[in-house]
Order: structure tokens, then C-alpha cells, then sequence
């Protein structure tokens, strides 16, 4: 009988230590598929960031450094830079990127650097144990925004699709959920288009996956991919923004 | 041997190309912008790469990430850019990877002034970031010795997996003197068990900074300790000056060292028995030397920086242990001390007049 359906490699055989219900497993296995099926996994080099995405150390099979928070692309620069024929990824969560490293990922996409992104949004922040992030949504409860993200004095939900395929120079930039197996199907396309990008010296790419928290939003993993529905990706639409042949 | 007429920057950036240094990321800041400068003209020349960062936080990040690639890495700044590259310096440390830092120093906290002066000797030797770790520290007192040293750094880095930080003043980086340049060298660390270059046919490598629980955090600590520890003994650099029968001992590093060094033969012309001793290594400090003075002939020592208050102090205090007065002698903020206010300084102290200490 043909074995149809396995362990990628680039994904240690190892119990998952993510919280029950939470998408960051599904996000390193499809990470972890594409990198097999584009055989990168020996010329890869993933930067992990600060949250819980520093966690994807336990699971993939590939080589890895850690970065301080918010800094995977600058690192990922120095390590493209000079070692240009390997495969480097950043994989970042929303207030890794979004808030403390917003300075390294605009100017990382801006300078065109030769990486891909992952970038993880859940809308909080998970690891600290659910402060607000850039990307929490308007009247989301957090634990720094305890009546509810209020526009007037914290912001709105920043959006960085958007605000990155607004620059020249990156090649490939699409937001994708993880909330169903359809979504999830889609999104692993968009990993592996946008990895075939940097394979053919194209450019930078920027993957966006909508993710959950049900830990820190305080619902069940059930009860977090509707709320997905319902609310995340309505203030995020899913999409290719940016695509340069 | 060829001598080559070069600025004190620019100097230490050929240093480094001629060492193997392959990248090089770094940020406008006076007054060392002719590094980044010279390095974008020259480094791809050999082959190498620059990158101007967008912030001096992203530069340091970038030199970490290809110092994980095997490449020899270096980054350049002044007082308030190693501020905010101390958090990148720090990580390179937790991630035991060799790099060089070049600081420039200005003069006083905050934007304080862009002239010469040395007021960045704890931030040097004490606090270049968070966790607790040290680096050796350089401190040249010629254009000449920024050449050696610079070259010379890149040796311990690698040798240590550590950062090493060459520290001057502003003089030193603007003013020109001859060197001898070292031959050029094809330096890296690429064919070590460390670097991260996909796992072709090996198990996967991880270069960390973090560790999640306590026990391996801790056994990482003991083992940089002992490393730091082994500084001492075998790479502690000092130079002394006419200090065979001193009375009066000067301890002063780089620039004010110079001008310390043109007083003491003023005041050996009229007489004074008065010597210096030069640390060449800021950390490990040569504490051994001001342990071992003779202190039935030592009376004074004289600290002399280009610091408002004095920082070394603290550490010829540790190896003095009150067994002679100690005062300090300096100009700041960019005034650089003048040869005649350090000979009447210690004019003043032989006379057994008043000390400012």
C-alpha cells in the first residue's frame, strides 16, 4: 500500500507543547510540507522570533537561530547576505513584527531582501499572557486593554498586508487563515509560491496567517475559530495584495 | 615595510578587511561615519558586503545573523548608538558567536557632544547590555595600535565565540598617522561545528540566546564566567612608562594617555619622578599592576580621562586599595586635555598641594 499522508521531515517527531486548540501546529506543519516538497530542508536556515513562535525550536528539522524581539529580519538579512544560495525564513508573531520589530520587517521588505516572512496574527499577545498587540481588534478585551481596545487612546488594528504591499520593491505579499481545512489548504499554496520566490532570487514575500489564541482570548479552540470568522477576518480581509511576476 | 598616511577610521576599517572581515552593517553617527563610509566603497571590493541598516538596532542584528553564517562580522558606532546596539550585543554574546564592535566615543550622556572624549568606559567595560556578560575591550592610544588591535580583536572573537569591542576616542578616529597595514587574510569561522549552513547531511544546529528553564541557563553562565575568568591571566595588555622609580603614577588609556605621556617628559626634565601606566586591555583591567606597585616609593596615583566624573577610576581604586592617594585629572564634553594642565596638575600633587580626588 502507497503511503499517501506522513511526517514531513522538516518536523521532528515530537509532542506538540502549544496550547490546546492553538493554530502555531498547524502553521509549522505546513511550513514544515513545503519545505519538504520544495526540498529546502538542507538549505534552510529559519530565524525564530520572541512569543510563542520561539516554540517552532522544538519542532522543525531544519537549522535555527534565535533572534531578540522584533529583529528576525535584520538577522535574516545578515545570514541571506552572506550565505545568498541558502533558504532563510523568518517565522513572527504579531507583536514580535507589528510592534517592537516594525522598524526591521518595513525596511527588510523595503531594501527587497532575498527572505520569506511568516507572519503569525492572532491579534494579542500569547507567550506574556494576552496584552494587547497592534493588531487586537477595536473593543477586544485584553489583559492591558481590560474594557476593550479603545480606538481614541490605543489605536486601530494595523494591518500589515496592507502597509507592506504599499512599498516598491516586495514581490509577494497575501494574508491567509487558518480558521478550516479549505483556508488552511489555500494558505500553504501562498507559503510555497512565496518560497518559490526567494528559491528563484526573486525577492522578498510576506505570508500573513490569521491565527487564534484560545488560551489568552478565553474560549475554547472551538469557540476561537468562529470567533475568527466573526470578527478577525472582517478587519483583516483575506487575499493576495502584492504579486510581481 | 610600506607605511600607509591614514585616518584613525579609516585605518580600522582596512584593518578589519584585511582580517577577513566579509560584512559589515553600521549607522550614521559622528564620529565615526568614515567606517561605514570606507567599508561601503571598499568591502565589496573583496568580495564582501555592506549593509547601511535603518537603525543602529537592526545594524547589530545584522551582524549577528551573519557571524552565525561563519563570517567574520563587524559594526561601528559612538555612545548613543551603542546604547541602542547594546541590546543586539548582548544577544550575541547569549548566542556565542564572535563579532567586533567598533565604539567612537563622544563626549557626555544623553546626544551629549560630538567631539572627542572618553566617556564611555563603563559602558565599555560594564554595561554594553543586559544579562550580565562581558567582552574584552580594546583600548588604543595610536592609529597605529587601532590597526594591530583591530585585527587582532577579530582573533579573540572568534577564538572566544564572543564579542570583542575596540574602544577609542574621537581623536583618534579623525586624526591621521602612518601605519603598517597587516597582510590582507581569508579569515571565517565557516568550516566550524556551529554555523549555521543548512543541514546537509547532519543533524540541524540551533544558534540560541534562550534557554526555558533554569538549570541550562545557569550551566551556560558557569561556563562564560570561567571564560571571562581566563582573561585575566593570559590576555591582559598594559603598557608602562617611565614608572622605574615613579613616586607619582598617572594611569590614563588611549588619548589622554598620549597627552599624559608628553607631560611626563616635561616633568622628568625638571626632576619629577612621575610615570604612567597605560591599560591596553580595558577588560580584563590590569588590576595586577596597580596590586603590585611598589607603595613604600608610590604616593599618588593620578587618574586622567577625557571623562566628567572619571569612570577607570573605579577600577585603579580596586587594584590601589587605598594604599596610596588617588585623584582624577580630566577635561569632557570635548575638551581634550591640554599637556600643560596635567604637567601643573601634578606639579601640584609633588609640591603636596591640594588634590581634587
Amino acid at each position: 500500500m502507497d503511503k499517501i499522508y506522513g511526517r514531513p521531515e522538516s518536523i521532528k517527531n515530537r509532542v506538540s507543547t502549544y496550547c490546546p486548540g492553538c493554530l502555531h501546529g498547524v502553521a509549522n506543519k505546513i511550513v514544515a510540507e513545503v519545505l519538504d516538497e520544495l526540498e529546502l530542508r538542507e538549505k534552510t536556515i529559519c530565524v525564530l522570533p520572541v512569543g510563542c513562535g520561539t516554540l517552532g525550536l522544538f519542532y522543525w528539522n531544519v537549522d535555527m537561530i534565535s533572534s531578540a524581539h522584533g529583529r528576525a529580519p535584520a538577522v535574516a538579512t545578515g545570514i541571506k547576505r552572506c550565505t545568498p544560495d541558502k533558504f532563510v525564513f523568518c517565522y513572527q508573531g504579531d507583536g514580535d513584527l507589528a510592534a517592537i520589530g516594525l522598524s526591521e520587517i518595513m525596511h527588510a521588505a523595503n531594501r527587497g531582501e532575498n527572505i520569506s516572512i511568516i507572519f503569525v496574527n492572532n491579534s494579542i499577545y500569547g507567550m506574556t499572557g494576552g496584552q494587547m498587540a497592534p493588531t487586537t481588534l477595536e473593543d477586544q478585551y485584553s489583559t492591558t486593554t481590560q474594557k476593550g481596545r479603545n480606538p481614541i487612546t490605543e489605536g486601530y488594528p494595523m494591518k500589515m498586508c496592507e502597509i507592506i504591499s504599499g512599498l516598491e520593491a516586495p514581490k509577494y505579499v497575501a494574508r491567509f487563515s487558518m480558521d478550516c481545512p479549505k483556508n488552511i489548504i489555500k494558505a500553504k499554496a501562498g507559503i510555497k509560491k512565496a518560497f518559490e520566490l526567494q528559491i528563484e532570487k526573486k525577492g522578498f514575500s510576506f505570508v500573513e496567517l490569521m491565527s487564534n489564541c484560545p488560551t489568552n482570548w478565553g474560549v475554547t479552540p472551538l469557540e476561537s475559530l468562529e470567533w475568527m470568522r466573526q470578527n478577525t477576518l472582517k478587519v483583516f480581509p483575506l487575499g493576495v495584495y502584492k504579486e510581481v511576476e | 615595510m610600506k607605511k600607509h598616511f591614514m585616518k584613525g577610521c579609516e585605518a580600522i576599517a582596512e584593518a578589519a578587511l584585511r582580517a577577513g572581515c566579509t560584512f559589515f552593517a553600521g549607522y550614521p553617527i559622528t564620529p565615526q561615519n568614515e567606517i561605514p563610509e570606507y567599508m561601503s566603497k571598499e568591502l565589496p571590493r573583496y568580495g564582501g558586503v555592506f549593509v547601511q541598516g535603518e537603525s543602529e538596532v537592526a545594524s547589530v542584528n545584522m551582524v549577528l545573523g551573519a557571524a552565525a553564517t561563519g563570517a567574520r562580522a563587524m559594526t561601528s558606532s559612538s555612545g548613543p548608538g551603542i546604547s541602542l546596539k547594546s541590546e543586539g550585543i548582548s544577544y550575541i554574546a547569549g548566542s556565542r558567536l564572535p563579532a567586533v564592535i567598533v565604539s567612537v566615543m563622544r563626549g557626555g550622556p544623553g546626544l551629549g557632544s560630538i567631539m572627542p572624549a572618553q566617556q564611555d568606559y563603563l559602558q565599555a567595560t560594564k554595561a554594553s547590555g543586559h544579562g550580565g556578560f562581558r567582552m574584552m575591550v580594546f583600548a588604543p592610544s595610536t592609529i597605529q595600535e587601532a590597526v594591530d588591535y583591530t585585527h587582532k580583536a577579530f582573533d579573540y572573537a572568534d577564538r572566544d565565540r564572543n564579542p570583542v569591542m575596540i574602544l577609542v576616542d574621537g581623536c583618534l578616529g579623525a586624526m591621521m598617522e602612518p601605519v603598517i597595514l597587516p597582510e590582507y587574510h581569508d579569515n571565517c569561522n565557516k568550516q566550524e561545528d556551529w554555523v549555521l549552513d543548512g543541514c546537509r547531511q547532519r543533524e540541524p544546529r540551533t544558534v540560541l540566546s534562550v534557554s526555558l528553564t533554569g538549570e541550562p541557563q545557569e550551566q551556560f553562565n558557569i561556563e562564560m564566567a570561567k571564560l571571562y575568568e581566563s582573561w585575566a591571566g593570559k590576555d591582559t595588555e598594559v603598557e608602562l612608562y617611565e614608572m622605574d622609580d615613579a613616586e607619582i603614577v598617572l594611569a590614563a588609556y588611549g588619548t589622554s594617555a598620549r597627552i599624559a605621556k608628553t607631560a611626563i617628559d616635561t616633568l622628568r626634565d625638571e626632576g619629577v619622578k612621575v610615570g604612567l601606566v597605560r591599560p591596553i586591555t580595558l577588560y580584563p583591567f590590569p588590576y595586577e599592576v596597580f596590586e603590585n606597585l611598589d607603595y613604600k616609593r608610590v604616593k599618588h596615583v593620578l587618574d586622567v580621562e577625557m571623562s566628567i566624573p572619571a569612570q577607570m577610576v573605579d577600577d585603579v581604586r580596586l587594584g590601589v586599595l587605598r594604599r596610596a592617594e588617588i585623584s582624577t585629572f580630566g577635561r569632557s564634553g570635548g575638551v581634550i586635555i591640554g599637556v600643560d594642565e596635567i604637567v601643573c596638575e601634578v606639579r601640584r600633587i609633588a609640591e603636596g598641594g591640594a588634590f581634587n580626588g
